[in-house]
C-alpha cells in the first residue's frame, strides 16, 4: 500500500496557529476572539502582530459567540477559539440562533476535541460536538487529522461564506499529510486504495487508520482508507464509490457512536447501498482521563 | 419632525399592532405598545439609515437591535412605515411563509433585521459585535440595541455588560424597557432584580433615565442626551421607564397582555382608543 510519511509529529491546535498567523496577513478581514486560552489554542502569534484585530474576551463563551456573529455585521470574518466543549454545547442556544439560524459568518475553532485530551478527564472530553454541531442547518463541520491539514482548512475557511465548525485537538500526533495538499471543503480524501473494505476515518483517527491498514495488508486484507475531514457537507458520492468497489465498510472517529460522522454513513448507506457497517467510536459514554496517548483498540469497542 | 407628527407615527404603530396580534389571536401586543414611542422616534428621528437600499454590513448607518424579538409587531411595524418593506406586508405576521416571523429572523431577508432574536439575552454581545466591527471599519456611527428588563436574569447580558465597560465599547446605547412586567408576573414577583441603575453603574456604564418612556417629548430629550454621552470611553444603558400595554386602556398596569392577542370587540376598543387622523391602515 500507499506509504504516509511521519514528517514530524506535531499537535493539530498548532496547525490552527500556523493558519491564523497566516491568515493575519493575508486578510485583514480575519478577526479573533478568545475566551481566556490565547496559549492552548495558539493565538500567541496573531496577536501580537494583530493586536487590533483580536478580542480577549474573557471568560464568557456565551458572549464571545454572541460578539462574534456581531463583528459578521461590517464585514469581518471572525474565528472563535476556546475548548470544544465549551465551543459548542456550552453555547449551543447562542450558535443556534445569532449564528447558525442568523447565517453569519462565524468561524468557530474548537481544540482539546475527544478522548485525546487524554488528563483532563470527561468534563473537557467532548464526544458529543460532532452531533450538535451536524444537526444545525447550514453548519459546515470539520474535523481534521494533522497539523497540516488543520492549517489548510483554517485558512481554507476563510474563503467560504457561512458558519463552519473546526474540531482539532492538543496531542502531538503524526504529521503525514502534505503540506500543498490543497483542502477542500466536503471533498473526501482516499488516502490509500484497497478492494477488500473501506475504512472512513476522521481527525486523529486518520493516522489509526493507515496503521490498520498496514496491520490488514500483513494479513492478505486489502483496505482502502479515505480521510473523511469534512462530516459535513458529507462526501456521499466518495463513499458510495468505495463501497461499490469493497462492499462493507468501517467508521472510525473519536465521538459517540450516537450523532457521529459513523451515523452519518449510516445512512448514506442506508438510502443508496445497505451493507455491513462497523463502528469505532464510543458506545454512548462519556470520557475518562488517560495520562499516556491513547491507542487504537483492537476491539472496536473504544 | 414635529412632536405632534411622532405621536400620530406611534399611534399609527400602535394600530398596527393591535391589528396584526390579532389577525393571527397571537403574538406579544403588551411590551409593543409599551416601546412604540421609543422606536417611532428611533426610526423617524434619531438614527441615520438608507431603508429603501438595507445592506446587512450597514456601514455609515446607525444599527439597530431588538433583542426582546418577542415585541416583533412594533419593530415590523415601525420598519415598514419608515420604508424598509412595504406596509401591506404586516398583514402577512405570523402567517405562512411570511417574511415576518413571530420572532424576528434574517432566515427570510426582511430588510431591516439583521440579527435572529427570540431566544432571550444574546442581543447585547451581538450589538456590542457590531459597535467593534464599527470601529475596526472607522465607521462613526451608533450601534442601538433594545432589551426587556425580565430579560436581564439571562446571565449572557452580564458577560456583555461587563466586556463593554471594560473594553469601552462607547459606540453602544444599549436601551433597557423597564416596564417591570413579564410573562409569570411583575419582575419583582419572578425575580427581583433590586436596582438595575446601581447594577449598570457598577458595572462602570454611562446610565440615563427616561422616566416618561411613553411620552414623546421626554424619549427626544433622553435619547438626544444618550447619543451626546457616546464616543466618551464608556457605554451608554438608557433605563425606559414604560407602560406595557401603553395606548390602550384594558392592556395597561397588568402583565396579562404580555403575550395575548384581543378578540374583535377588544380591537376596535384599542384602535377607538388609538384614532390617527387620516390613519393609513395597511
Amino acid at each position: 500500500m500507499k506509504k504516509y510519511i511521519n514528517t514530524g509529529s506535531k499537535d493539530t491546535r498548532s496547525g490552527f496557529g500556523a493558519g491564523m498567523t497566516e491568515l493575519g496577513q493575508t486578510n485583514d478581514k480575519v478577526v479573533a476572539l478568545c475566551a481566556d486560552l490565547i496559549g492552548s489554542l495558539k493565538f500567541d502569534d496573531f496577536k501580537k502582530n494583530h493586536p487590533e484585530r483580536f478580542f480577549q474576551i474573557g471568560i464568557a463563551e456565551a458572549n464571545m459567540i454572541g460578539i462574534a456573529a456581531g463583528l459578521t455585521i461590517g464585514g469581518k470574518i471572525p474565528f472563535t477559539g476556546t475548548f470544544a466543549n465549551f465551543s459548542t454545547g456550552r453555547v449551543y442556544d447562542q450558535i443556534r440562533q445569532s449564528v447558525a439560524y442568523s447565517d453569519k459568518n462565524v468561524k468557530i475553532c474548537a481544540s482539546h476535541a475527544g478522548l485525546t485530551l487524554g488528563e483532563d478527564g470527561a468534563t473537557h472530553q467532548i464526544l458529543e460536538d460532532i452531533g450538535l454541531m451536524k444537526m444545525l442547518p447550514g453548519m459546515t463541520v470539520i474535523n481534521t487529522c494533522d497539523y497540516n491539514q488543520t492549517k489548510a482548512a483554517t485558512i481554507a475557511i476563510a474563503d467560504h461564506h457561512g458558519p463552519v465548525y473546526l474540531r482539532f485537538g492538543r496531542p502531538v500526533v503524526p504529521n503525514f499529510m502534505p503540506a500543498d495538499e490543497p483542502f477542500v471543503i466536503g471533498k473526501a480524501i482516499v488516502l490509500n486504495e484497497g478492494t477488500d473494505v473501506t475504512i472512513v476515518a476522521t481527525g486523529h483517527l486518520v493516522w489509526e487508520a493507515l496503521l490498520a491498514a498496514e496491520a490488514l495488508e500483513e494479513k492478505g486484507i486489502s483496505a482502502e482508507v479515505i480521510n473523511i475531514h469534512t462530516i459535513k457537507p458529507l462526501d456521499e458520492a466518495a463513499i458510495l464509490k468505495s463501497l461499490a468497489k469493497t462492499k462493507c465498510i468501517v467508521t472510525a472517529e473519536e465521538h459517540n457512536i450516537l450523532g457521529g460522522l459513523g451515523e452519518s454513513i449510516a445512512r448514506v448507506l442506508s438510502s443508496n447501498h445497505p451493507a455491513p457497517q462497523e463502528f469505532v467510536a464510543v458506545h454512548d459514554s462519556f470520557g475518562a482521563v488517560s495520562y499516556t496517548h491513547l491507542t487504537l483498540p483492537t476491539n472496536r469497542e473504544v | 419632525m414635529e412632536n405632534s407628527a411622532l405621536e400620530k407615527v406611534a399611534s399609527q404603530v400602535r394600530r398596527d399592532i393591535v391589528r396584526m396580534v390579532s389577525a393571527v389571536n397571537s403574538g406579544h401586543p403588551g411590551g409593543s405598545l409599551g416601546c412604540a414611542d421609543f422606536l417611532s422616534f428611533l426610526y423617524f428621528e434619531q438614527m441615520s439609515f438608507h431603508a429603501e437600499s438595507f445592506n446587512m454590513d450597514g456601514i455609515g448607518e446607525d444599527l439597530f437591535f431588538l433583542s426582546n424579538g418577542h415585541i416583533s409587531p412594533v419593530w415590523y411595524s415601525v420598519l415598514a412605515r419608515s420604508g424598509y418593506f412595504p406596509v401591506a406586508e404586516l398583514a402577512t405576521f405570523r402567517k405562512i411563509n411570511s417574511r415576518l416571523q413571530g420572532h424576528p429572523t434574517t432566515h427570510d431577508n426582511l430588510p431591516g433585521v439583521r440579527m435572529a432574536s427570540g431566544s432571550l439575552g444574546q442581543g447585547l454581545s451581538v450589538g456590542i459585535g457590531a459597535a467593534l466591527s464599527k470601529k475596526l471599519n472607522g465607521d462613526k456611527n451608533v450601534v442601538y440595541t433594545l432589551h426587556g428588563d425580565g430579560e436581564l436574569q439571562e446571565g449572557q447580558n452580564w458577560e456583555a455588560i461587563m466586556y463593554a465597560s471594560a473594553k469601552k465599547v462607547d459606540n453602544l446605547i444599549a436601551t433597557i424597557d423597564l416596564n417591570g412586567k413579564q410573562i409569570d408576573g411583575s419582575t419583582d414577583e419572578v425575580l427581583a432584580m433590586g436596582s438595575i441603575r446601581a447594577k449598570f453603574e457598577a458595572f462602570d456604564w454611562d446610565v440615563l433615565e427616561i422616566k416618561e418612556g411613553n411620552n414623546i417629548e421626554a424619549i427626544i430629550a433622553g435619547m438626544n442626551d444618550a447619543k451626546s454621552r457616546t464616543g466618551k470611553g464608556k457605554p451608554v444603558c438608557v433605563l425606559l421607564h414604560t407602560e406595557m400595554g401603553n395606548g390602550v386602556d384594558f392592556m395597561m398596569f397588568s402583565h396579562a397582555w404580555h403575550g395575548k392577542a384581543p378578540n374583535d370587540a377588544q380591537l376596535e376598543t384599542a384602535l377607538s382608543q388609538n384614532y390617527t387622523e387620516g390613519e393609513s391602515d395597511y
